[in-house]
């Protein structure tokens, strides 16, 4: 015991983090500290991660308030792939509205949307070649839309239809697209953190050139196997690119339950030796830019990197959570990185490559491609609308090849069914 | 020894005398040489050779990108095989004991186990964990646990633990080619000899059991098969690994005509084997290690109760560590030896 007395010091007190705007609450953005677009400094891909401080705790924009594109992050992208890129977002949009006001028609049972964060996954998307394996969470179906995926398909997965490939065994959004480099996503928050080290390991050791890239929410880096991840893919120099979307809300913790008082995720980097960069997640052309930088050191040999995609859950976190009980309701239009679809439509008029009125018509357009997928889902059925997979189908996969033991199983429910006759016991 | 692949017709594999170490050390070496996607990782098991030994000379001959090292982090070690699977590689990766698998559950139970079925067969986790399990040792808590039970709770995981150098050998080339997720619990008193439970007489080694003769080339035990260590009359006792030899010698000491069987495998579960034998025998015993309730002994005892009902003669008896975590000084109080197995021995056969 050290040799002093306690009899003055002041009682020890836990500091509980709170967000600052609760529901009800006026929404104030003044003090928030945007730095301006262009600002960033742009370092070679083989810099050594110690060098990344500034840039962990700064943030790389490229779109500045009138839709310029400055600085040296600008990709310089053409006008052709800033309208492709844009189209996915507006598309993933139109999806994502169809299919939340499909679970609340009864249509399914889950749904989770990603508005406000289109960016983070289609610029990605974009930036990564097609090969490339990309290990989602549950928020980055832009992923599958800007890489070509059937609107059905995946509808037909969040129907648990005839056409959902994954045989209904998964709920919906819980993707698996293997054609479309995309992995299958779990329930269990940053289980895919180390896989996709794993994957970008494999890739390294049998001398491969294709890359990995990981998404987790600024939530879940609170899960061991970030920690687990980080040290692995600094260890082995992993070719991998690890992005955290800090969308401020897990659920209905703010950021700051997961460290964010404290410091930024990107600066987490810093202490692992990965090269950590902070960048507006709602601005297309520096998360374009972020991921091209990463994919190329990863190319190159010289490491991994960690991504903080500052951004805004503009939503619900899904169909089963109302978040005007936790925040306010104005914070969202207040955000001050504004809505990544409008920064990229007002960049390409800047260009003048783009119009108002092209945009409206895309919307339209968009509209009418998701409405008509739905109705091509649909005629596979909807969930509500009894079993769409045989019963026995339910033992399948569980291993290659099925032991005796689930042949049982499945032997003694058909039996079951039969014996109960219920009409839908059918094999 | 059933399930002999590779003894083709008129040729005599190659054999030597080996070690459970010397076994798993050549089925590694067997495979890696036959599959370029064939990688080994864990905690100290590169440049070492392992803390057991069971990596010794891989890493020298295969190098360094399919025999490493890795941070000590269990759920860093299984997630990343499992990433490593899905690329298209089989990796075997080592948890040091079973006693530390628990921070790797996450992903053994949710990912790698469900892996296909979540993924309707598009990804898979072609691993094979390696981890020694197991008391009798004074290992105390952390170096002595049997915590299959565990896993054979998870659906997606196949469990399998050799009794024999042979075995090892055998069932780990099987592990490793077979496409789903297998836990591979080296019983690590029976690493350098077999142990008939009494601690307080010298030490054997494999050099003289038939178990320790191991062809030194390809050759596979197939996963799920029993192997009747011992046919008998009179009462049959289910068991694997280290206590398939407590149990062996028990029996020889007390006459009794009890018929062994090693499971070998866990799940998927040899019924036919087990079943035709109760049916046999009228009677049944289960030992294991693992703490009793919820143990894996608890399926063993309620399959045989519904497939053997009308031919038992007698309760079934379970033979387990006691719902305690595993003890240090007081280890071969907790360790299911010779007195309980020859104590629940003559339960059993009182009526008969």
């Amino acid at each position: 015991m050290a040799g002093h007395s306690r009899a003055n010091l002041p009682p020890l007190s836990l500091h509980v983090p709170e967000p600052r705007f609760r529901p009800g609450d006026a929404v104030d953005f003044n003090g928030f500290d945007v730095p301006p677009a262009g600002a960033a400094r742009r370092p070679d891909t083989g810099d050594a991660p110690a060098d990344f401080h500034e840039l962990s705790y700064g943030l790389v924009r490229v779109l500045d308030d009138e839709g310029h594109a400055v600085g040296p992050w600008d990709p310089k992208l053409s006008p052709d792939l800033l309208r492709r890129m844009l189209r996915s977002m507006v598309l993933l949009r139109a999806f994502d509205e169809r299919m939340f006001r499909a679970q609340r028609q009864g249509k399914t049972s889950f749904y989770m949307k990603a508005r406000g964060e289109e960016a983070v996954a289609v610029a990605a998307a974009y930036a990564l070649d097609a090969d490339d394996m990309c290990f989602p969470s549950y928020r980055q179906q832009g992923l599958l839309i800007a890489r070509g995926c059937s609107l059905v398909d995946m509808m037909n997965q969040i129907y648990s239809n005839t056409g959902d490939k994954l045989g209904g065994k998964q709920l919906p959004i819980m993707y698996s697209e293997k054609r479309f480099g995309f992995f299958s996503i779990s329930g269990n928050l940053t289980t895919q953190y180390p896989q996709a080290v794993g994957w970008a390991m494999a890739s390294a050791a049998k001398g491969d050139n294709r890359i990995a890239a990981v998404w987790c929410g600024e939530g879940s880096t609170a899960e061991g196997d970030f920690h687990s991840a980080c040290t692995f893919a600094a260890v082995y120099r992993a070719p991998v690119i690890m992005n955290v979307v800090n969308n401020q809300w897990a659920i209905s913790s703010f950021s700051g339950f997961a460290g964010a008082e404290a410091t930024t995720f990107a600066a987490r980097a810093i202490g692992y030796g990965i090269a950590g960069l902070r960048v507006d997640g709602n601005d297309a052309l520096a998360v374009y830019a972020a991921t091209m930088w990463a994919a190329e050191r990863a190319r190159l040999n010289q490491g991994s990197t960690l991504i903080e995609l500052f951004t805004y859950r503009a939503e619900g976190h899904s169909t089963s959570d109302d978040p005007t009980q936790y925040r306010s309701a104005e914070e969202s239009g207040a955000w001050p990185l504004g809505d990544p679809v409008v920064r990229l439509k007002d960049h390409l008029i800047a260009l003048g490559e783009w119009s108002e009125e092209q945009h409206a018509e895309q919307d339209k357009a968009c509209a009418e491609e998701v409405r008509a997928a739905q109705k091509a889902a649909e005629a596979n059925g909807i969930l509500g609308h009894g079993l769409h997979q045989p019963l026995d189908s339910l033992f399948d996969g569980v291993f290659e090849e099925m032991p005796w033991h689930l042949q049982e199983q499945r032997q003694q429910m058909l039996d079951e069914e039969e014996a109960s006759g219920r009409p839908w016991a059918r094999k | 020894m059933g399930g002999e692949e590779a003894m083709t017709a008129g040729t005599q594999p190659e054999t030597a005398r080996m070690t459970m170490i010397q076994a798993i050390n050549s089925a590694l070496d067997v495979v890696m040489a036959r599959d370029p996607d064939v990688l080994v990782m864990g905690e100290d098991v590169g440049y070492f050779g392992g803390v057991f030994r069971a990596t010794a000379g891989l890493q020298a001959k295969y190098g360094k990108t399919r025999v490493f090292d890795t941070p000590i982090t269990e759920t860093g070690i299984i997630g990343v095989a499992i990433g490593m699977g899905a690329y298209g590689l089989r990796p075997v990766p080592e948890i040091q004991f079973a006693d530390y698998i628990y921070p790797a559950l996450d992903q053994l139970v949710s990912e790698a186990a469900r892996l296909r079925y979540r993924s309707a067969g598009e990804f898979t986790a072609p691993i094979t964990v390696r981890s020694p399990f197991g008391g009798g040792i004074f290992g105390g808590q952390t170096h002595s646990q049997s915590p299959e039970g565990i896993f054979t709770h998870v659906s997606g995981i196949k469990t399998v633990i050799p009794s024999t150098p042979y075995d090892a050998k055998g069932l780990l080339i099987a592990a490793i080619e077979d496409n789903d997720p297998v836990l591979f619990f080296e019983p690590k008193r029976i690493y350098n000899g077999p142990f008939n439970g009494h601690w307080d007489r010298p030490a054997s080694n494999w050099s003289q059991h038939p178990g320790g003769a191991v062809p030194t080339g390809y050759y596979k035990v197939e996963l799920g098969k029993a192997a009747v260590v011992r046919e008998g009359e009179g009462v049959t006792v289910l068991c694997y690994g280290t206590m398939v030899h407590v149990v062996a010698n028990t029996v020889a000491d007390m006459g009794v005509d009890a018929e062994i069987i090693d499971l070998r495998t866990l799940v998927p579960l040899d019924i036919d084997t087990i079943e035709a034998s109760v049916k046999k025998t009228g009677r049944c015993m289960i030992v294991h290690e693992a703490t009793r309730t919820g143990g894996y002994g608890a399926e063993l005892s309620a399959l045989v109760q519904e497939r053997c009902f009308y031919h038992l003669e007698a309760p079934i008896e379970r033979v387990t560590g006691f719902d305690t975590p595993y003890p240090h000084s007081l280890e071969w109080a907790y360790f299911p030896g010779p007195v309980r197995i020859g104590q629940a021995l003559k339960k059993i056969m009182k009526d008969a």
